[in-house]
């Protein structure tokens, strides 16, 4: 079936581009720090400046970006937790809305 | 760069940071709202001290309920806050007027006007929310945005530290700013949005290219 959908991988890696962009804006990271994210890197909890408000610019700064919409009941420590992990629950969403 | 206080149709004389040399062109300058007026008061601050230096007079207010003012922000309306940047255009005698990101909303429209990374104060208010639906459930007392957002509608709430009067959300949540003579998008400045940052921080660069981007758009 024809579809106008990039295929899974490309948006995966389109994803996780994202993601390490807008780390990279929120938390002023340079670009060398950014690409060294891996999927265990600790996020919420990890880092002291990622308080709450911090958190709430971030997760609607990713929904503009990634055009998703992040539930309320979404957001818990689990997903925060690791790069890894908030990358995982951001393809889910862009793939199942 | 001289601080004085004007009197504000708030009804108390008000706090306003200027550099003014008595020249042709006078800039009024109205901050980004709530978290991110104070996230990007250096930038906004180094943003005039370039401008100045570029021959042009700038004017920044504070709102009132914010900064040095003694008035209370659970008091203040959106409707004020335009009253207050109207009288401060007439005070300060200025010639254009740039406003940013949420900013926007207040402009006024009496002056040709400049709006930088202009944002839906709606949008604004939604991540307060969220910020304090996330802090409060990390607490021990989960509340949804919606809740938040309902109870601020009917009787005014605290956000994120900000505390909000009933007006205040109604009309936040209905802004839409009006369009400016000229805009300038953070994509034209290289490097992400200064606003974004868990910690308030400053990049010359950006300031340098702002400055630079008002400066030939007022020409």
């Amino acid at each position: 079936m024809a579809t106008n959908l990039p295929a899974p991988t490309e948006q995966a890696e389109d994803t996780d581009l994202v993601l390490r962009q807008v780390l990279a804006d929120v938390l002023g990271l340079s670009p060398e720090r950014i690409a060294e994210l891996h999927s265990d890197s600790g996020l919420f909890g990890d880092l002291p400046e990622l308080d709450s408000m911090a958190v709430a610019g971030l997760l609607t700064e990713l929904e503009d970006r990634l055009d998703i919409i992040i539930e309320d009941e979404d957001v818990d420590g689990e997903m925060l937790e690791t790069f890894g992990g908030l990358l995982a629950f951001l393809n889910d969403k862009r793939s199942n809305g | 760069m001289l601080t004085g206080l004007w009197p504000s149709p708030s009804g108390c004389e008000e706090f306003v940071l200027s550099f003014d040399q008595a020249r042709a062109r006078r800039l009024l300058v109205i901050p980004a709202l709530f978290d991110e007026g104070n996230k990007l008061r250096h930038f906004t601050v180094e943003l005039m001290r370039r401008l100045y230096e570029g021959g042009v007079d700038c004017f920044l207010p504070d709102l009132p309920g914010t900064n040095e003012s003694p008035a209370p922000l659970a008091e203040q309306t959106l409707s004020q806050w335009r009253d207050h940047v109207a009288a401060a255009a007439r005070h300060f005698r200025t010639t254009h007027l740039l406003a940013l990101r949420g900013g926007a909303v207040l402009d006024p429209g009496i002056l040709p006007s400049m709006h930088y990374a202009s944002a839906r104060p709606a949008s604004q208010l939604r991540t307060l929310a969220r910020a304090q639906a996330l802090a409060a459930r990390e607490a021990g007392n989960p509340v949804t945005r919606e809740d938040l957002l309902a109870e601020g509608q009917a009787k005014g709430v605290a956000l994120a530290g900000h505390a909000m009067g009933a007006q205040m959300v109604r009309e936040l949540l209905a802004a839409q700013a009006p369009t400016a003579a000229a805009s300038v998008a953070q994509g034209e400045l290289g490097g992400g949005g200064l606003w974004l940052r868990a910690e308030p921080a400053h990049d010359p660069q950006q300031a340098d290219r702002l400055a630079e981007l008002v400066l030939e758009r007022l020409a």
